[in-house]
């Protein structure tokens, strides 16, 4: 098992963002995060990742208990994000994005920063070639030398993956990848996530474009109001009455 | 504009060899002690604003405070010299340990502060830092100052004369550059950058966002402190005046003027406006007024500074990779 | 002795509180800090001052077209200095630069016009003092805190609950919002200098009366204690920079007596960091969180 949260709650002063949601991530798995606005889904992406500590219940990351750890730790344990809001680092180029993303994957400390020493000196060639690779990998190897903020909308979304893959992670948490792409692009991301799937990465992603959840995940939990309200295989969920209800049924 | 920059850019082995080597001959075909006397000034406020560069530049800790970490190197230099015979280069050494921990004390509010609470907390230090200095007569003499500092010797060779000063002032701006710079390249550099862009988004690159706050304020005040140290030593009388909360925003100006996150900017904005004043001297009182205009005037027509927005590494990277297929070429 | 520095502390206090208004309201339009506010305060003082001796010594008239020449100062300098620079979205430290060398300008022109040594500033108010118990009050001290708090009130009044104040409100929580709704978001900033320079040269003036004394350098220290106030407060809120000014004029009075003088700056600079260590958004700030 990759991931496994154990009635987490999160609350803030009186409102509960999360209510006793337990989920579980097998390994190779795409997973679904669905639910209307506000359901609480980011919040529950911010515990796994260690912006908050949840009130109660507990994180498990491949076998081991994450809950309350800071953030850049649980990046160096395996688990890198993407946003819901693109935040790509301004003024750098698509290639310095994406060699940020590789903190964890190197050790040079400021004495061998300041003398240039040997193993400053692999680390920073191993970067730039996996930073290209991965650039090459999301289709973005031609731009690596522009600034991240002057790439095309849908370029940035491709960037942010790339740089989130850049710590090696075991498990990737993408938030409404698809936001704010025609179809086409849709249809590239759908494309590209089975990609790495196969290259093994474990995937959970909170989406809206259901056509896409459906197409892509194997399994769907449904949050309403911090609760869960329904978790299975898309076909399911799909004739759940209570999702049709909370979230499905506004939309037709 | 372009192409000069471009051609800056894929020169720059070369055009730093020549700029040194300019840098080097000049006391040789100048011996006016008033220009070289400048000449160390430019030089003094080159480190300084360098290292400031790198905490507000790069790191995005906006400090107001960076000359106190000037006056502390100064006076610990001062202070180890006179009072226990301390050899230059140990003092120098100390005053970098010293401030450095000064920069640590100092950084670690900015944990939990940002951005002008943060600014507040560093002018609020460095006016403590002053009237300390004013007012514990016993350690600094108070508004007397300390006078008769010993000059820089080496092997009982005294290094005093204008010329030795500017090739040690020369030897320590090129130390700074060379150090700040590798810092810069090498993933420290890029996890301070990650700060600056975006502190929320940092965690998430697995940067600990505290060690590397302290460290850019240890790093960024312990360049500071040492070139105190060397002040000290070259003008041998300190007094708090040389460390008012003015000194600070000065070099905040320097490195803005030159264009915040760009290292030659910072060169030249400290060059610039160490000169500037000078060259306006014979306007007596308006010389600070026309220093005002040319402040406001500058940031309206180039609010990055000269050079903020030029990354010369980006252009040269640009020049020699093949252009990226179809529309978004540039 | 202690209420004595209490009320020598509410005092300045007040003043204080008067300049910081000027820096918060900026701040919460147009999140900048306006570092060239405190020499404002001090062009308030001297035209106060010049004018009266101008005017064969009618100070009220002075005072009151000084009032109105500095807050005309302040929107000249948002036209001359910042305008263009919001037109271009620059960074907010250029603006915060811009305003260093307004300062800078302010500074030395007055220093030009008006000499840089210090000059006595007429105390027309000789009303005398009064004491109550073994604490001395003169009767300019209860002037200047009554009509600061005066002052304060009328602000929370045109801030809360004028039309105007509504603009400022909503501009400082959005401006392009404020814009779409019709807003003259330049009138709002102008309106904003105005009264902030107004009321920083009210302050000048007081603080002339009350230290009978002017010197061009007098905005540089008060520049850098009221920014002090206005984050001890919490940046961008009105009364945390009333609560502010009167807190760091107390504690700064209290401390200098009890402690030592010479470190009187530095005990409410130890403050405010305290302050900032525990509660990084100032006493009545409110925590902005950033939503990823």
């Amino acid at each position: 098992m990759v991931l496994q949260t154990k009635e987490v709650v999160q609350q803030f002063g009186g409102l509960t963002a999360v209510n006793r949601v337990s989920m579980q991530i097998e390994d190779g798995q795409i997973v679904g995060l669905i639910g209307p606005n506000g359901a609480g889904k980011t919040t529950f992406f911010n515990v796994i990742t260690g912006v908050n500590t949840p009130t109660a219940g507990s994180v498990h990351f491949m076998g081991e208990e994450i809950t309350g750890i800071p953030a850049h730790e649980i990046v160096a344990r395996g688990i890198a994000r993407t946003f819901q809001n693109i935040r790509l680092f301004k003024n750098m180029t698509a290639q310095e994005n994406v060699i940020a993303g590789m903190h964890t994957e190197s050790q040079a400390n400021l004495i061998d920063a300041i003398f240039r020493t040997k193993r400053h000196r692999t680390e920073t060639l191993a970067c730039e070639q996996k930073a290209d690779e991965l650039l090459e990998l999301v289709g973005l190897y031609a731009y690596r030398y522009e600034l991240a903020t002057r790439l095309p909308y849908g370029h940035q979304r491709r960037l942010e993956i790339a740089r989130a893959l850049a710590s090696s992670p075991k498990l990737l948490l993408l938030d409404e990848p698809a936001a704010g792409m025609n179809e086409q692009e849709t249809a590239d991301l759908l494309e590209f996530i089975r990609r790495l799937r196969g290259m093994g990465y474990t995937i959970l992603l909170i989406e809206h474009d259901m056509k896409l959840v459906m197409s892509i995940c194997e399994n769907i939990y449904v949050l309403d109001h911090g609760e869960l309200i329904a978790q299975g295989a898309p076909e399911e969920i799909q004739s759940n009455p209570r999702v049709i209800e909370a979230y499905l049924g506004k939309e037709g | 504009m372009n192409s000069i920059y471009q051609a800056l850019a894929k020169r720059q082995g070369l055009v730093q060899i020549l700029l040194l080597a300019a840098a080097a001959v000049f006391p040789l075909l100048v011996s006016n002690p008033y220009v070289i006397r400048l000449s160390i000034l430019s030089g003094i406020f080159i480190i300084l604003s360098l290292s400031l560069n790198l905490l507000t530049g790069f790191s995005g800790q906006i400090s107001l405070g960076h000359i106190a970490f000037y006056g502390i190197g100064a006076y610990t230099a001062a202070i180890l010299s006179k009072n226990f015979g301390l050899n230059f280069l140990l003092c120098m050494v100390a005053a970098i340990v010293v401030t450095a921990l000064f920069g640590l004390l100092l950084g670690l509010p900015a944990l939990k502060l940002g951005g002008y609470y943060l600014a507040i907390v560093t002018l609020g230090f460095s006016e403590i830092v002053r009237l300390v200095e004013i007012n514990w007569m016993e350690l600094t003499n108070g508004p007397l100052g300390i006078n008769g500092i010993p000059k820089p010797a080496l092997f009982g060779i005294k290094l005093s004369s204008p010329r030795a000063y500017y090739y040690m002032c020369l030897l320590l701006v090129v130390l700074t550059i060379v150090v700040i710079r590798n810092i810069l390249e090498s993933r420290i550099g890029y996890a301070l950058g990650t700060i600056r862009g975006d502190e929320n988004a940092a965690k998430f690159m697995g940067v600990n966002i505290f060690r590397y706050k302290i460290m850019a304020f240890m790093v960024s005040a312990g360049i500071a402190g040492l070139a105190g140290a060397f002040f000290a030593q070259y003008v041998t009388f300190i007094d708090p005046t040389s460390f008012a909360s003015d000194q600070s925003t000065l070099v905040l100006i320097m490195v803005i003027f030159g264009g915040i996150g760009s290292l030659p900017g910072s060169v030249i904005g400290a060059v610039v406006l160490t000169l500037v004043p000078e060259l306006l001297r014979s306007l007596m009182e308006y010389r600070m007024l026309i220093y005002g205009v040319v402040l406001v005037f500058m940031m309206l027509v180039r609010p990055e500074g000269l050079l903020g927005k030029i990354n010369f590494k980006h252009i040269r990277q640009r020049c020699t990779a093949e252009p990226p297929d179809g529309k978004e070429g540039s | 002795m202690f209420f004595q520095q209490v009320v020598n502390g509410l005092t300045i206090g007040s003043m204080y509180a008067l300049v910081a208004i000027g820096y918060t309201m900026v701040f919460g339009v147009l999140k900048l800090v306006n570092f060239s506010h405190g020499s404002v305060f001090m062009v308030g003082a001297y035209l106060t001052l010049e004018l009266s001796l101008a005017l064969g010594g009618n100070f009220f008239l002075a005072a009151a077209m000084s009032l109105v020449l500095t807050g005309m100062l302040g929107v000249v300098i948002d036209r001359a200095a910042l305008r263009r620079l919001r037109v271009k979205k620059a960074d907010r430290i250029t603006a915060l630069i811009s305003t260093l060398g307004v300062g800078t300008i302010l500074d030395n022109a007055v220093m030009i016009g008006f000499g840089s040594e210090t000059k006595a500033f007429p105390n027309v108010l000789q009303l005398g003092r009064f004491t109550i118990g073994t604490t001395v009050i003169s009767w300019v001290q209860v002037i200047i805190l009554a009509l600061a708090l005066v002052l304060m009130a009328i602000m929370s009044v045109i801030v809360y609950r004028t039309q105007m104040g509504c603009a400022m409100r909503a501009t400082s929580q959005n401006a392009d919002a404020a814009r779409l709704m019709g807003i003259n978001v330049n009138q709002v900033i102008a309106f904003t200098f105005f009264i902030g320079s107004l009321l920083a040269s009210i302050a000048g003036t007081m603080y002339g009366m009350y230290y009978e004394a002017i010197d061009p350098l007098m905005g540089s220290v008060i520049s850098m204690k009221t920014f002090a106030c206005v984050v001890l407060g919490g940046v961008g809120v009105l009364p945390g920079a009333m609560l502010g000014g009167l807190l760091i004029g107390v504690v700064e009075a209290v401390g200098a007596s009890y402690i030592s003088s010479g470190y009187r700056d530095a005990i409410a600079f130890a403050i405010l960091i305290l302050v900032l260590v525990l509660r990084p958004q100032g006493i009545l700030g409110k925590k902005v969180a950033d939503k990823l």
